[in-house]
């Protein structure tokens, strides 16, 4: 089984589908749940803690918005953790954790510094496109070696 | 990642035959310790992870092709993402699944071929932006042709 980091982080379908195919997505969801079973926030997952942009400080520099820190506090150990990746390039909107172009942009440039093995798609627009979006995927799944479920 | 950890699993449903209510049965009869809650768009569940991930395999051959599973960060009945105390208004996630939603159809249609062993190879068509240099060509032959 390989760790794959799905951008858009929150996506049901790339979520979905790596899964099914024998993988292990790597999503923002499982941090945000984390931070939400953690006893001690305030009001999770609107707020962070003050120690999230000094995590993220690891990924940007401290003049960076501290929202770009907050966001990669919970996108950054999933990138450390990631074997592969499945990008969607420009979805067409990106909300909550994902709302964030500028976070977006360094996710991005992060996954493509790591030397491991990326998918990059569109999202589908009609039927025929939507199948192979489904095929590039599992032929890019099988690529990387056969899952345990 | 523990075994033990508790997480929250979305069961997206888009099938025109298998309701939510056949998902419920099924995780009564299993007797598996999790909390499972009914929604508009299938169920969620929660529980520990190894529990979770073992109802989630069960559930899917019910229907394989139109159920759809994700992670979830918050458990069911959180009031952080509950609209009554919110004041209403889209729960968040909710702009992110109506984008995918009108797609499930075509991804259970190309999961059918694979189970048929079809479509192997299949690339989608990206359109690139066009050249600036075309771009200006186009405009000066639309120009030309108008006067």
């Amino acid at each position: 089984m390989v760790k794959v980091f799905i951008y858009p982080s929150n996506s049901l379908i790339l979520s979905d589908l790596i899964d099914r195919f024998g993988h292990e997505p790597l999503a923002v969801m499982r941090e945000v749940g984390k931070k939400i079973r953690t006893v001690g926030l305030d009001s999770p997952p609107i707020n962070i803690t003050p120690e999230d942009p000094k995590i993220g400080l690891k990924y940007a520099a401290v003049e960076v918005p501290s929202g770009v820190r907050g966001r990669m506090a919970l996108l950054g150990p999933l990138l450390e953790e990631a074997e592969a990746a499945v990008i969607v390039m420009e979805p067409d909107i990106a909300f909550g954790c994902m709302g964030c172009a500028r976070t977006n942009e360094l996710v991005n440039f992060l996954v493509r510094t790591k030397n491991i093995p990326i998918l990059e798609l569109d999202y589908p627009r009609t039927e025929e496109d939507a199948k192979a979006f489904v095929h590039m995927i599992h032929d890019f799944t099988d690529g990387l070696g056969k899952g345990d479920k | 990642m523990n075994d033990d950890d508790i997480i929250s699993k979305m069961i997206v449903l888009h099938s025109t035959f298998t309701l939510p209510s056949d998902l419920v049965i099924r995780i009564y009869e299993s007797k598996a310790d999790i909390i499972v809650k009914e929604t508009c768009f299938g169920l969620i569940i929660e529980g520990k992870r190894s529990v979770v991930d073992e109802v989630a395999r069960e559930i899917r051959t019910l229907d394989p092709n139109r159920i759809f599973i994700k992670e979830r960060g918050v458990p069911p009945g959180d009031p952080h993402r509950c609209r009554v105390g919110r004041g209403g208004g889209p729960k968040p996630g909710f702009h992110q699944h109506e984008l995918e939603f009108p797609f499930l159809p075509y991804i259970t249609s190309a999961l059918e071929e694979i189970e048929r062993g079809e479509g192997k190879g299949t690339k989608m068509t990206r359109s690139l932006p066009i050249h600036i240099e075309t771009f200006k060509d186009i405009i000066e032959k639309e120009v030309a042709q108008s006067k």
